[in-house]
């Protein structure tokens, strides 16, 4: 695929991702499908494969989630430049796509949680901010535990995913009990998983 | 005046410069396959401590209530309360800089690894393992809730509602969010006052 990007292609993409970037409570991955109706069914930036597969690389590679951001920005300077054969101008094209949308959907959101974040804490005596930590806790509590369960039950076929429920809920009784290093429950999950024993 | 929190804080773990808190969150977020919140609370409480889980719990509410990717949120808050905007630009640094170029150079070296059979089932088992990780984590801060104004009781009630909302109805995180979570801080609100109340009774 090769695209024809103008500047003003560019600064749209960078405030479309800006204003998502506001909306995106819970995760940049929250405002997924809107990115999917921007870049691959409005303006055919990416092509349904690639914008499916930044998602699962930036999954399973290390780090947050919200980098599947950048590689979609990188996929679209891919597909505006030429391509990595297409040498330096290629590979600039792509690092320029990566900067548009990253930019975008961080800087409003870390700007506004810099702000909100330091007047609670320098008012974190306020009857108002106490309020806010204490009612929260029990309703954060439960938000991790059920993105837990929305993750696994992704997985809804009784018969074949009860060997991934079992994982599941072997390393939750694990982390939850003892002192486990991480790594080697994700080792291990990953290697039962490429087995196909999972 | 200097509050007990100035107190505890001067005396515990820290970050003890800049690039600590940089090489730190590096770390933190490279350990983190399918997701950095499945290993968030065990490095910052567990092994650095520079967080309680009291504390833990409080910040997470607010990173997980505004916009952003949370864990990069709660980075830059610990960054800017040690060290300021330094301090929340080389946290945010850390957590954004090598988990990028390790994901670009994937892209670019293995454009097609994540549609082979392997990886789809090696990304399959870790994201089963990351999701009993974080559901780990909530498990672990429900002690946390002991110290909580609202009661033990009310606390379990509204996590047993959030839970049902979100992982059984699937209602969108924003209307809980809203209904819930304003319900929740009026309450604790109320409750706040009355233990004001009291200590001002006792004083008399």
């Amino acid at each position: 695929m090769i695209l024809n990007l103008s500047a003003a292609d560019w600064f749209g993409f960078f405030t479309q991702f800006a204003m998502l970037s506001l909306l995106s409570v819970g995760g940049a991955i929250t405002t997924a499908p809107d990115m999917h109706r921007y870049l691959v069914t409005e303006q055919h930036w990416l092509t349904e494969s690639q914008f499916t597969s930044c998602i699962s690389l930036a999954q399973a590679a290390p780090g947050p989630n919200v980098l599947f951001v950048a590689l979609m920005g990188w996929n679209v300077g891919l597909n505006a430049g030429g391509g990595l054969h297409a040498g330096w101008t290629g590979l600039a094209m792509a690092l320029f796509g990566v900067l548009v949308p990253m930019l975008g959907i961080m800087i409003p959101s870390t700007t506004l949680t810099f702000v909100a974040a330091r007047w609670g804490h320098q008012n974190r005596e306020l009857r108002i901010v106490r309020a806010f930590k204490q009612g929260m806790a029990p309703i954060v509590i439960a938000l991790l535990i059920a993105t837990g369960w929305l993750l696994i039950s992704a997985n809804n076929n009784a018969t074949k995913d009860w060997p991934l429920w079992l994982l599941g809920l072997v390393c939750m009784l694990l982390v939850w009990k003892t002192k486990i290093h991480l790594l080697w429950l994700l080792g291990v999950g990953a290697l039962l998983g490429a087995l196909g024993l999972v | 005046m200097i509050l007990d929190t100035d107190i505890a804080t001067a005396t515990r773990p820290r970050p003890n410069s800049l690039s600590d808190l940089f090489w730190s969150m590096t770390k933190l977020a490279l350990q983190g396959f399918g997701g950095v919140l499945a290993v968030v609370q065990r490095v910052l409480v567990e092994e650095k401590r520079w967080l309680t889980n009291e504390e833990f719990v409080e910040d997470w509410a607010v990173a997980q209530i505004l916009p952003g990717p949370n864990v990069v949120n709660l980075a830059l808050m610990i960054g800017d309360r040690y060290f300021g905007v330094r301090g929340a630009l080389a946290a945010l640094a850390g957590m954004l800089v090598f988990p990028l170029l390790i994901v670009l150079a994937v892209a670019a070296l293995f454009a097609t690894v994540a549609d082979l059979p392997v990886a789809k089932g090696a990304l399959k088992g870790m994201g089963a393992v990351s999701a009993g990780l974080i559901a780990a984590v909530g498990l672990k801060l429900v002690g946390a809730l002991k110290t909580n104004v609202m009661t033990v009781g009310v606390c379990v009630a509204l996590a047993a509602m959030t839970f049902v909302a979100i992982a059984i109805l699937r209602i969108p995180l924003a209307w809980v969010l809203l209904v819930l979570g304003s319900a929740a801080m009026a309450w604790a609100y109320r409750q706040l006052g009355v233990l004001a109340d009291q200590a001002d009774g006792g004083t008399q």
